[in-house]
């Protein structure tokens, strides 16, 4: 019976995606392609001096990219820094410089990782001029690398990948700002909070005291899981019920998560121009992440362990209004794009249930993945596996009519080594330096033996991967989680771009090759079931060893 | 290959993007939302303010503690479930208890609470939900389960001398059903259920 009640939750989320697929994904290859450009951006473009119509190399694509992002670095860092003296503070004192750094690096990257509580941490300027204003151009930017990479699917004998600044406010601008507007009005309407009260202190019904929160709560949330970000205004995430009042703006908020990501493969088909290939893609993300979806919802019901034994049910760091339900439908969506936002405790999943948010993102954020970034990883391991198919079959590989040569694999393979690296070098040093690991096991772990190990390596795949979402136990807030894992996401996100960018402009230098009857079809239920192979058992050869050491050890021991 | 002034010129157009976005993004926009919401709903967007006779009791969206001092649960109000928010509804430090599920020392909050609760309301330890033995994911939950709503009934009723059924029949009527019928779990708001029950004293 309660079954009945997923299964209606699912089905409900399901359809408002496939409505609006089509229209979003058409809205977004209009954005890209359309050769006009508004009052509004034409002004934009005149007060930064940037010529609209001219195009960009991929280095030069790349720069763009780059010099953007450090400058936001240096933004964040530094509103930070001076936050004493910023209005709105609430009387809070600057960030100190470690944490400054992590928490800069976090929001540049997409990631949103949170070393810090914010109540206590960041006054209203911080988060709305420099966290929030990073949630809108770190999603663009993410965006604007999928489709510098889709045109190099797409163009024949070009030199040139499109021009960054425009991708970058055209998101922004067209894509990003209004929904955005409209979903923090619906939020607000739905009891999201969005005001610059401060604390209010009321006395309780029981005669206590309580300091009931106020913030700028809606315009955050919103392009919190629009842009995929994650980074919470309060410390308890969409768990708080400021942020996430009832289970409709939970399910709002899935959507929210989940409808770039999904829409962009049609972004790509069109792009492309071959609707067919974007459903081949879609339909290997949709594949994984109902199986994901299925399973955590499974591992969490049944409540296996000590402690959910004891009490009935896994309900250990989940809130009534969710249930198990919302909360692992939240919980797989958000680990399974790059949003890393909670409703509910994953440090307190069950042992195999809170191993599901870390293969989520083990996948390496593809399915559908974070916006931009979820469409161009998936794209990199679709050209693995034609290369895989080639090698089998014994031709030379091909996907949508480019030929996939020594360097496209390079780059292709150098892409799929950055991330899973990150997170277990970055968990290996953890334990693997002495002093080190004196400091983390005495200072950052929260939960003692296994256990302690998943929220070290729960943390630096959530960075590396720019997802952001944490085993939230750990403190990260230490010299060197702050320092490790402010360079694992940032090295996990710019490291990949750069490949990315120049594997478009190599293919976008090409010209196309006719199909022939030796080419293997990529649209087909075929190379669907090879690209979730491929993309299953990259991570699964990468990961199992650590994961043995961690959750499986707790779940099955 | 490009010269190092052009290098340089990424940088100058960047500063300069970054600023009109920090001012567009970071200032108008949240400003905007702030006005559209503060005029059209006002009630939601100051925080779902929970009134008595005028005076603000609390939030309907955030729970809070109904214990004495010395944290002991107080037996005329119906007890919200354990909360991990400083020491307890604390609304400026949100959190859940991030224990495992083989932490000891969960497993014995979990032993403590469910005898506790046994004795407080009257009840074998076997008949107490999971909500009532758990702390919630922020600390702040509002709610518990019906079933958690009912088994405190009998000790709430003895506590202010009122007879069982009008408690229990207000209970029954506190109870939110699933959001659109399917989304969410049953529940019941503790704040607004005690409010309610001081109603019926009068």
């Amino acid at each position: 019976m309660d079954t009945l009640f997923a299964i209606f939750q699912v089905a409900s989320l399901v359809l408002i995606l496939a409505l609006l697929y089509h229209p979003l994904g058409e809205y977004m290859a209009r954005i890209y392609t359309s050769t006009k450009d508004l009052k509004v951006e034409r002004g934009f473009y005149r007060l930064i001096g940037v010529e609209a119509r001219s195009e960009q190399t991929w280095q030069s694509y790349l720069r763009g990219v780059l010099a953007f992002s450090v400058t936001g670095l240096l933004f964040v860092y530094l509103l930070q820094r001076f936050q004493a003296v910023l209005p709105y503070s609430l009387g809070l004192p600057a960030v100190p410089e470690g944490l400054s750094f992590n928490t800069a690096a976090s929001f540049v990257a997409n990631t949103n990782w949170q070393s810090y509580s914010p109540e206590l941490t960041l006054g209203y300027t911080v988060q709305i001029a420099g966290l929030a204003v990073q949630n809108f151009v770190s999603a663009a930017v993410g965006i604007a690398v999928a489709i510098a990479l889709v045109r190099g699917f797409a163009r024949r004998k070009s030199g040139t990948i499109g021009n960054f600044w425009v991708d970058l406010t055209r998101g922004t601008l067209r894509l990003l700002l209004p929904i955005s507007l409209l979903g923090a009005v619906v939020l607000i309407a739905s009891g999201v909070i969005q005001n610059f009260n401060g604390f209010t202190e009321i006395s309780t019904l029981s005669g206590g005291v309580q300091h009931l929160p106020g913030g700028p709560v809606a315009s955050q949330e919103v392009i919190k899981n629009l842009g995929t970000n994650g980074g919470g205004f309060f410390n308890a995430n969409a768990a708080h019920p400021f942020e996430n009042p009832n289970a409709w703006t939970s399910l709002l908020q899935n959507v929210l998560m989940l409808m770039i990501p999904f829409s962009l493969t049609r972004t790509f088909g069109r792009m492309v121009g071959d609707p067919k290939q974007g459903h081949a893609i879609l339909a290997v993300m949709a594949t994984i992440f109902v199986t994901s979806l299925t399973f955590l919802t499974y591992l969490e019901l049944k409540g296996a362990g000590t402690a959910p034994q004891l009490a009935g049910a896994a309900m250990e760091g989940k809130e009534q209004r969710f249930g198990i339900f919302a909360s692992t439908l939240f919980g797989s969506t958000s680990t399974l794009t790059s949003t890393g936002a909670v409703n509910s405790m994953h440090d307190s999943y069950t042992a195999l249930g809170g191993m599901m948010p870390m293969i989520n993102m083990m996948l390496g954020e593809v399915t559908p993945g974070g916006v931009g970034s979820g469409l161009y990883g998936m794209l990199i391991l679709a050209v693995i596996a034609v290369f895989i198919g080639g090698l089998l079959v014994g031709r030379t590989p091909e996907y949508l009519g480019k030929k996939l040569g020594p360097k496209e694999i390079k780059l292709a393979s150098l892409f799929i080594l950055v991330t899973p690296t990150l997170a277990l070098v970055g968990t290996a040093l953890s334990f693997g330096i002495p002093a080190i690991r004196a400091d983390v096991e005495a200072t950052s772990i929260w939960n003692p033996g296994v256990h302690g190990l998943s929220e070290v390596l729960y943390a630096f795949t959530s960075a590396a991967n720019n997802n952001g979402s944490a085993f939230a136990g750990l403190t990260a807030n230490t010299p060197w989680l702050n320092t490790a894992l402010g360079i694992a996401m940032l090295l996990g996100r710019f490291i990949p771009i750069v490949f990315v960018l120049a594997l478009a402009g190599s293919l976008a230098a090409q010209d196309k090759v006719p199909a022939t009857a030796g080419t293997l079809p990529t649209h087909r239920p075929q190379f669907v079931g090879l690209l979730i192979g491929v993309t299953l058992i990259v991570t699964a050869l990468t990961y199992f060893p650590v994961l043995a050491l961690g959750p499986l050890a707790e779940g099955l021991l | 290959m490009s010269s190092p002034r052009t290098r340089i010129r990424h940088y100058w157009v960047a500063l300069r993007a970054m600023l009109i976005f920090t001012v567009a993004l970071g200032v108008l926009y949240p400003l905007a939302v702030t006005g559209i919401g503060q005029l059209a709903f006002p009630a939601q967007a100051n925080g779902s303010l929970a009134k008595v006779g005028g005076a603000t009791v609390g939030s309907a969206l955030l729970g809070q503690s109904f214990a004495d001092a010395d944290g002991n649960p107080l037996p005329e109000w119906f007890q919200p479930r354990p909360s991990a928010a400083g020491a307890g509804y604390d609304a400026g430090a949100s959190s859940g208890s991030n224990w495992g599920p083989e932490n000891a020392d969960l497993i014995a909050a979990i032993e403590q609470r469910k005898a506790q609760i046994a004795e407080f309301n009257g009840v074998s330890p076997g008949d107490i939900p999971a909500d009532a033995l758990t702390a919630s994911a922020s600390g702040l939950d509002p709610h518990i389960s019906p079933d958690y709503a009912r088994l405190q009934v009998a000790r709430v009723a003895a506590a202010r001398h009122l007879p069982e059924e009008s408690v229990r029949a207000l209970v029954e009527a506190k109870i939110h059903n699933r959001d659109l019928g399917y989304l969410g779990e049953p529940t019941v708001n503790v704040l607004q259920l005690n409010i309610a029950l001081d109603a019926l004293k009068g």
